[in-house]
């Protein structure tokens, strides 16, 4: 660049003194370098942050942005669990050292925080993500360094990375225990499907659609998606009241989901009248929903905070002890402490924290966690072998459980939908 | 839609016009704090959706102390927590103008940068304040439900309370804009500053009062809104573009615009949505306001004050 | 010729800049940090061309557009989707219902390409679509606008309005656009991986280069008749319109300027990152880019590349250790650039360090520093 500069324009006298311009740009070029060279803390190996008595591993949630209301129970679930493998004695020996980074609901974020937990801190394993858009993004980040993700939330399956562990439900076993459910006991025959419009409920509705038509033989009378983000559901309620189905099979999300509850109660239409069976209310959805305006319907969900068994109580005492009385402990608020956990149990297996190593363990079909909800089994495919339940909303924002399955399967390719 | 009785198909007809109402009452309320600050002052406030979550914060805050220290009250605290609302959110608003707004005056496109900073840190406010998650506030029962005018039909309490909420602010805007002395001297602030202040008006306090008083309407369309919809740190940002659209799609400095533009969309959202589905509503309304946008960029109503 | 370059330099001082620039993008950066730090960077210069747009666009033309996002955008669609193309070949996609589309259309039960996606095979036409496209778009929406002589804040919101607008779209139509997810899991540009290290390296210098090709170009723009007009025409539009000029066109000009320029860093972005999703395009995003260019300086083309670099840095240092500090801080930036600082970092430059840094240097050039001035004083 400055070289152009060099040859001399006769009516330019700045350009005649240019010789000097390299050691100009030298002493703001040092300058720069001096700034920026904090920054660039080098580091050498491409081995994981394994002391002698300290693992890292990293925590990538979003503590800010709109997915910080849904998020932040996992990070505290997570956190809870580390503290009591610590307590513990940590793993092979290790304490477990925990590098929090914010993904601040923001995809491309996201991204970049995965690679900084794997190329900069060189973690042993991420605990983290919450949408599926930041799974997506955070994938090819995992496949090329070659990283450990748990990842808690309920989701659409039709994915399957050697890299990640999928602590929640894939769609085939939260659907279709749950539709059986309720053709069974309420003697369904007409679904109305509605859902935010993105890729889960989407999934989960197409799935839906076929077992309802193919194995229950029912109809589906309405299929419906709605705005991410819309606060309306006038007309859309309306719709529904035309049709008059059995069931309406929800799967809305973040502010609709609040908007869609609170105006099908001033709609009249109420758990006393109705039978509504959601995928997407966790004890998290129900305190900003209020539970009056959800009192009497489904939720269909593997974990619930009332489900009553020793392991669970002491479960919810703690976290209460930890996050405080009232914080609600959901689906995937459980799905994410149990990340650490079957971590624990793959590298214990290996022996090893090298990935390589756990991946093998985790695929061993030999993991499993007496987790809060009951036993868990991580099969060789990466998902949870897990219950199914059926949850009955009360007012005081929890659920009744009226139902529980038999283990499921993970399929989260499933064939023929 | 043969298979359906004509009593069933006019209740439907009855409750989707209504939803249709309760929908313009939605934006037009959201929106009418917005257009009054955008109208008088030609300044956007960028931080209207975090002054409608004040609104929403200080109901949920006044239901908790109603439920803990006063439980008999609860069927009546909404209305005491609806006033706390306008005038928590006035007292911020004023002070707002008075630190940061009225120095920015002659530099508008500047204002958009400053107020969108506040609403980033009244986000974090709020989220340090109340937590990340998102709460809700124990409604009174008369808010909760529906009426029945027939077996058939159910008309949603919360919509009407919603309804009547915005006929009363917009009621009162004109009013206050049309009929008091302080309107007249808003409007003629307004029309020509310098003659205004010739005249023996002093500007800086009647910007600051219509200021605030955009700010104090916005929480109470925020207030009436945890009747419909969830309150949480980021609640804000789910309005802000709806009430933006309002405000451009109506034109700016009119009054009478805004109650067009709100009353057009919802219409054309609530049927739309009806006959497609919710999605594809909104999709196709969006497109037909950015297609009039195109053709007719002042929105529906020009402005007839000189730019 | 030589007039021309020493124009596209911006004179003795732009060319300081611009070289200063481009030792630190060239020689320090890529010497200073580790791959991974500099892949950060990599990833928050396409945002420069964003702010560079805006400087000219706001700047100078003095039109606040708070849609610069969606012109970033286009350029990284047009691109992701010809990546997405290349990733979706038949054998990768082979396990889906319908092999060789991309596997989000599939999953959304999409069984043909679209036939707006069929073009995006050819490498040639994307390139042509990444300026293309967001000229056409911006072209609509500008002479839809000033033609009418909307302008100030009524046209910030209107293209607020648009960014909006079109997020909804892209989320709403994910069997066509990836929705929400976006378009993810790119891996080739004609056979060539992106992902791996030497790639990056690559796509740094070749950003850096385009990058400040780019500034070349702005300053040719502002160093011609055309750019005193645009100067003339932000301070005082009806005197110029009264001589006779037709100010709408200026104005279409500059608009569709910036939003060529904020394609070209879209479409970098799409490269250096691997995927493209509408939480890029968005309002915030587009407010963002704003305060980078504020920042730097609105008046300055170098300035607003510093204050992308430093604000996008800021926010990962910030969100590393105190995420929710970050919010605070980036908000009281918003409201400090305005209300303290208004000409950014360029103009602190100007009046607290430019007089002693010429000072210096000229004490090291041995030319007293009054006569220095009076060649500044007579080269403006």
């Amino acid at each position: 660049m400055s070289r152009k500069t060099h040859q001399p324009s006769a009516n330019h006298r700045a350009n005649q003194e240019v010789p000097l311009h390299p050691r100009k740009g030298l002493v703001v070029a040092l300058a720069g370098a001096l700034i920026l060279g904090v920054a660039g803390t080098a580091f050498g190996a491409t081995a994981l942050a394994v002391t002698d008595k300290e693992v890292t591993v990293g925590q990538l949630h979003s503590s800010t942005g709109t997915m910080a209301i849904s998020e932040t129970g996992a990070i505290e679930a997570e956190q809870l669990a580390i503290s009591q493998i610590n307590a513990m004695g940590g793993v092979l020996g290790h304490k477990i050292k925990v590098i929090q980074e914010d993904g601040a609901s923001d995809w491309p974020t996201f991204a970049e925080k995965a690679k900084k937990l794997l190329e900069s801190d060189h973690v042993a394993a991420i605990f983290g993500c919450w949408t599926s858009a930041s799974r997506k993004a955070v994938l090819p980040v995992l496949e090329r360094d070659n990283g450990l993700l748990y990842y808690p939330t309920f989701y659409e399956g039709l994915e399957q990375s050697k890299n990640v562990v999928y602590t929640g439900q894939e769609a085939t076993q939260q659907v279709f225990a749950g539709l059986d459910w309720v053709a069974k006991t309420k003697h369904a025959k007409t679904f109305y499907l509605i859902g935010s419009d993105y890729i889960w409920p989407r999934t989960t509705m197409k799935l839906a659609r076929k077992y309802i038509e193919t194995v229950l033989h029912g109809t589906v009378v309405g299929e419906e998606y709605a705005a991410l983000g819309s606060t309306e559901f006038g007309s859309t309620i309306n719709k529904i009241r035309l049709k008059k189905p059995d069931v309406i099979y929800a799967a809305v999300v973040g502010g609709s989901n609040v908007s869609w509850f609170k105006q099908l109660k001033a709609a009249g239409i109420t758990g006393k009248s109705q039978t509504l069976l959601t995928l997407s209310v966790t004890e998290d959805e129900a305190k900003g929903i209020g539970g009056e305006n959800l009192l009497g319907f489904y939720s269909a969900m593997k974990y619930f905070q009332s489900l009553n068994t020793p392991k669970n109580k002491e479960f919810v005492s703690q976290f209460k002890a930890k996050w405080g009385p009232t914080a609600p402990i959901g689906d995937v608020t459980q799905a994410a402490y149990e990340g650490p956990w079957l971590w624990k149990a793959a590298v214990e297996k290996a022996g090893s924290f090298e990935t390589d190593k756990v991946v093998k363990a985790e695929e061993s079909g030999t993991i499993t966690f007496d987790a809060p909800e009951g036993m868990v089994y991580l099969e060789p495919n990466h998902h949870l072998k897990t219950r199914l339940r059926i949850g009955e909303w009360r007012a005081d924002g929890q659920a009744d459980i009226v139902f529980t399955s038999d283990y499921i399967d993970p399929n989260p390719f499933p064939k023929g939908y | 839609m043969d298979a359906y009785s004509l009593s069933d198909l006019w209740s439907i007809l009855v409750m989707q016009g209504f939803s249709g109402l309760s929908l313009f009452s939605v934006l037009l309320l959201m929106a009418l704090g917005l257009a009054i600050i955008f109208g008088q002052m030609g300044v956007i406030n960028m931080a209207h959706g975090e002054f409608m979550t004040i609104g929403a914060y200080t109901i949920y805050s006044f239901s908790k102390l109603t439920e803990t220290y006063f439980p008999t009250l609860m069927p009546y605290y909404f209305i005491v927590a609806i006033l706390g609302a306008f005038l928590i959110a006035f007292l911020v608003g004023y002070l707002v103008e008075f630190t940061l707004i009225r120095h920015l005056y002659k530099r508008p496109l500047d204002t958009l940068l400053a107020t969108w900073g506040l609403s980033l840190i009244m986000q974090q406010l709020f989220r340090s304040a109340f937590g990340a998650r998102e709460v809700s506030a124990t409604l009174p029962d008369w808010l909760m439900g529906s009426w029945k005018p027939t077996p058939d039909i159910d008309i949603p309490l919360n919509g009407i309370f919603v309804m009547v909420m915005s006929i009363l602010v917009t009621g009162a805007v004109v009013l206050f804009l049309f009929r008091s002395n302080w309107g007249l001297k808003v409007r003629a602030t307004t029309q020509n500053r310098v003659m205004a202040g010739a005249v023996g008006i002093n500007t800086r306090k009647i910007d600051r009062v219509t200021f605030a008083i955009g700010c104090g309407i916005a929480g109470v369309a925020g207030a009436c809104f945890t009747t419909i919809a969830s309150t949480g740190p980021t609640s804000g940002s789910l309005y802000i573009v709806d009430t933006f659209l309002v405000v451009v799609f109506g034109g700016s400095a009119s009054l009478f615009g805004t109650v067009a533009s709100a009353f057009s969309i919802a219409q054309a959202q609530s049927i739309l949505t009806f006959f497609l589905t919710n999605a594809m509503g909104k999709v196709v309304t969006l497109m037909t306001i950015i297609t009039i946008l195109m053709m007719r960029p002042e929105g529906l109503f020009r402005s007839k004050v000189r730019r | 010729m030589n007039a021309l370059l020493n124009r596209a330099l911006g004179e003795r001082n732009g060319a300081i800049g611009l070289a200063v620039l481009a030792v630190i993008i060239f020689l320090i950066m890529p010497l200073a940090l580790d791959i991974f730090r500099l892949n950060l960077v990599g990833k928050y210069m396409p945002y420069a061309f964003a702010a560079v747009g805006l400087v000219m666009v706001w700047g100078y033309g003095g039109i606040l557009s708070l849609g610069q996002g969606v012109f970033f955008g286009f350029g990284g669609y047009c691109m992701a989707m010809f990546l997405k193309l290349e990733a979706s070949d038949l054998t990768s996609t082979a396990h889906q219902t319908t092999p060789g589309i991309p596997d989000f259309m599939d999953w959304n039960q999409v069984t043909q390409l679209p036939l707006f996606w069929q073009p995006f095979h050819s490498f040639a036409f994307t390139v042509f679509a990444i300026i293309a496209v967001p000229l056409l778009i911006s072209y609509v929406i500008s002479a839809a606008m000033f033609k009418r002589r909307v302008g100030g804040v009524y046209f910030s919101i209107i293209t607020q309005a648009i960014a909006a607008i079109l997020t909804i779209l892209v989320v709403g139509q994910q069997g066509m656009t990836g929705g929400i997810n976006g378009i993810t899991d790119l891996k080739t540009l004609n056979g060539w991986n992106i992902n791996t290290d030497s790639a990056k390296y690559l796509l740094f210098f070749v950003n850096g280069a385009l990058l400040i090709g780019v500034i070349m170009v702005c300053n040719l723009v502002l160093s011609s008749k055309l750019g005193r007009l645009l100067l003339a025409l932000r301070d005082k539009e009806d005197r110029v319109r009264f001589s006779g000029y037709d100010v709408a066109n200026f104005k279409i000009f500059i608009f569709c300027l910036g939003a060529v320029i904020s394609a070209i860093g879209g479409a970098m972005f799409t490269l250096q990152v691997g995927f493209m999703s509408p939480s890029i395009i968005g309002i915030v995003p587009s407010i963002e880019m704003v305060i980078f260019a504020a920042i730097g300086g609105r008046m300055s083309l170098v300035g607003a590349v510093y204050g992308t670099l430093i604000v996008n840095y800021g926010k990962t240092a910030f969100s590393e250790s105190f995420p929710s500090l970050w919010l605070l801080f980036m908000g009281a930036m918003f409201i400090g650039v305005v209300m303290v600082f208004p000409n950014g970092m360029a103009g602190l430059y100007q009046s607290y360090l430019k007089d002693r840094i010429d000072l210096l240097l000229s004490r090291v050039r041995k030319v007293k520093p009054s006569d220095q001035l009076k060649v500044v004083k007579a080269e403006s």
